[in-house]
């Protein structure tokens, strides 16, 4: 039973955390219908910059530097690579995410150069410490990344409800023409979007590389890789969606990794490729995504 | 359309070419070293996955980041069957086995591929990646795990690709390499004319209707579903035939080279090139391929580049090849979205209106097309 809620409350935690990064995912695919490769990059990008600022800083300050370098590169890239290349026509979103891979190569192989084989700490303030809840022993990192994703994402859901920037958003994912005409700045909205997926994912950034991970190393931004599944399995264009997609991730692959032992017909490690097969699944029965509607085609 | 059917029209110029083309590939193995050889064999293996590859994604439109997966299928599936432990089969057999094993991972794939589109298709085929990656690692019996497996070399006929028997041509000795390359020739050209038969003939046209409106295309009787699923099955066949050149020309397959890296760099490959164009492909791969090979020989003599194995913050000549092509992706969608081949194509047809007073419109080779023309850009 303890290791069943030791699983549960990893699953969380790893959910949680894949949650800030889908989150992103979901944000920049309704503002600008691009799938941002690059995302794991930014996430890297965001990781090293507090590690590498955190001796001077201190980690708050690191991670607020990290929070808005990575929001000002992700909107820039936007701004100057993708918005440059072709406006809103549908064709112009896929030439757009090949343009993010593009970019995936440049950031993460400079990024890759400098980390080389090392595993860089983020000084955070969690440490290696351990509380007991109840009847399990938790890592302070794991409620840490709970806590500060339940937050942030309220924090994000809120924007969307009450702002103007995300009535903006909202209008302009529902009709882009319409949107413009009531005078949606369309360019900035979008921007603004991306700023708000770069800095997720620095914030993810750091829950990824704290304790139990050993720490930030060149594959951290692939982890990162596994919200797409996540993004995936809730529809792309869902942010609640999302949410729910990155906890069944998150728990599927806890409870794999957790039982490994039962399920070794499996292989060693099916753990990290579990999201992977739980979204082919879902997709041969829902090709949208759990909870993406169907697409009205216009001829 | 009209420009792709020109080439048909201007006969006899084209086949001297084509023939000087053909003279020059078969004249090489006997002048060029071994290492040239070796960046040859890799190129075309390359380009006969990146032709595969343009099928799916640059003419039928649909996203794939999966071909590392069937690449490794191809790859596996010839070093099993061929092989101990596997079921020993004569080479040539396992070769040709090891393609349509990779078809049929394709067909198996195509459940999904056929009713998924777009972003959502790349992405499941992102998953292809990391659990055909896992599978490679933990099923030691057939793969051998994560040192893989050394490769069988072909025998066709008596004839081994390798150099365990003594071979002299002409006065130059013939290794593996020199084998090797004759027999990559001669599945680049079984790539290269089924790839432009299929893309010219009526697969082709539907396969294109297809891209630029699904709807439209099955107005006009084109079964969706089916050729979505029928390109995904062709292309991975072709990645298999890449797989098993690329397993030949490398005699040791691992897992960790068919990640997505990988997969990534036959994507990059199509774009440079050209989508949608088979040249362009074989362009593509020639330059994805060849300038990492190429930096690390020429490190030394390259500004800015470290040798390898220096370490300590330097640019290495992996990365600066990385870096290269990562800016050539980003350079060439936002300023040439037709690629290498349509670079060529407009160089071309610039230097052919020379004679005649120079319209203004077609002045520069790298104009930002204008945006209308833009949209027809063919799209993965």
């Amino acid at each position: 039973m303890t290791t069943f809620l030791d699983n549960v409350f990893n699953g969380l935690a790893l959910g949680a955390v894949y949650a800030l990064v889908a989150l992103g995912f979901v944000i920049i695919f309704k503002a600008s219908g691009v799938m941002n490769f690059a995302h794991g990059s930014l996430l890297l990008l965001g990781g090293y910059l507090t590690a590498v600022l955190h001796d001077d800083l201190g980690f708050a300050g690191a991670l607020a530097v990290s929070v808005l370098v990575t929001a000002a590169v992700a909107g820039a890239m936007d701004r100057f690579l993708l918005q440059a290349g072709g406006g809103a026509d549908p064709h112009a979103a896929h030439v757009q995410t090949i343009v993010t891979i593009g970019v995936d190569i440049l950031i993460l192989t400079d990024l890759s150069r400098r980390i080389g084989g090392d595993l860089l700490s983020l000084g955070d303030p969690w440490g290696d410490s351990v509380s007991g809840l109840g009847p399990v022993t938790v890592a302070d990192s794991r409620i840490a990344a709970i806590v500060v994703s339940t937050v942030v994402i309220a924090g994000v859901f809120a924007l969307f409800r009450y702002t103007s920037w995300g009535l903006s958003l909202r209008a302009s994912a529902e009709d882009v023409e319409a949107a413009a005409l009531m005078g949606v700045r369309l360019v900035r909205i979008r921007m603004l979007a991306w700023c708000l997926a770069g800095a997720l994912a620095a914030l993810a950034a750091v829950f990824l590389a704290a304790f139990p991970a050993p720490g930030l190393e060149r594959t951290t931004g692939q982890i990162a890789l596994k919200a797409f599944p996540a993004a995936i399995l809730g529809g792309m264009a869902s942010p609640p969606g999302a949410l729910a997609g990155s906890l069944l991730i998150g728990m599927t692959e806890a409870l794999v990794a957790g039982y490994q032992s039962d399920l070794h017909v499996l292989g060693e490690g099916f753990g990290d490729v579990a999201p992977y097969a739980v979204m082919v699944l879902v997709l041969l029965v829902r090709p949208t995504g759990l909870f993406g509607g169907k697409a009205a085609v216009r001829v | 359309m009209s420009d792709r059917l020109s080439g048909i029209r201007t006969g006899t110029p084209r086949l001297w070419w084509t023939l000087a083309v053909v003279t020059v590939l078969c004249a090489l193995p006997f002048y060029l070293d071994a290492f040239w050889l070796r960046i040859g064999l890799f190129s075309m293996a390359a380009a006969v996955g990146a032709v595969g590859l343009g099928l799916l994604s640059g003419t039928a439109g649909q996203l794939s980041l999966g071909h590392a997966f069937f690449l490794a299928v191809g790859a596996y599936g010839y070093v099993w069957l061929a092989g101990e432990p596997g079921p020993g089969l004569p080479t040539a057999v396992a070769a040709v086995l090891a393609v349509l094993l990779a078809g049929a991972a394709g067909g198996l794939f195509s459940p999904v591929a056929g009713r998924v589109r777009g972003v959502y298709l790349g992405v499941a085929t992102l998953a292809l990646v990391f659990l055909g990656h896992h599978v490679l690692l933990t099923a030691d019996s057939v793969t051998g795990g994560f040192n893989g497996r050394s490769v069988p070399p072909l025998e066709l006929g008596g004839f081994s690709f390798s150099a365990d028997s003594e071979l002299t041509v002409l006065g130059v000795p013939f290794g593996a390499e020199e084998r090797l390359w004759y027999l990559g020739l001669a599945l680049f050209a079984l790539t290269w004319f089924t790839a432009r038969g299929l893309l010219r003939g009526r697969p082709g046209r539907a396969l294109v209707a297809l891209r630029d409106s699904e709807t439209a295309a099955a107005v006009m009787g084109v079964d969706v579903s089916r050729y979505r699923s029928a390109a995904f099955v062709v292309s991975s066949m072709y990645a298999g035939l890449a797989g098993v050149m690329i397993a030949l020309s490398f005699r040791r397959v691992v897992p960790d080279y068919f990640g997505l890296v990988l997969s990534v760099d036959y994507l990059a490959m199509i774009v440079i090139g050209g989508l949608g164009s088979v040249a362009g492909a074989t362009a593509g791969a020639v330059f994805v391929t060849a300038l990492p090979l190429l930096m690390t020989r020429y490190a030394d003599q390259l500004p800015l580049v470290a040798a390898p194995g220096t370490t300590g913050g330097t640019v290495g000549p992996t990365e600066a090849a990385r870096y290269l092509y990562g800016a050539a992706i980003v350079l060439i969608l936002l300023f040439a979205p037709d690629g290498l081949h349509g670079l060529v194509r407009r160089l071309r047809a610039r230097l052919r209106r020379r004679s005649a007073p120079p319209p203004t419109a077609a002045t520069s080779p790298t104009p930002s097309p204008a945006p209308a023309a833009r949209t027809k850009e063919p799209t993965p």
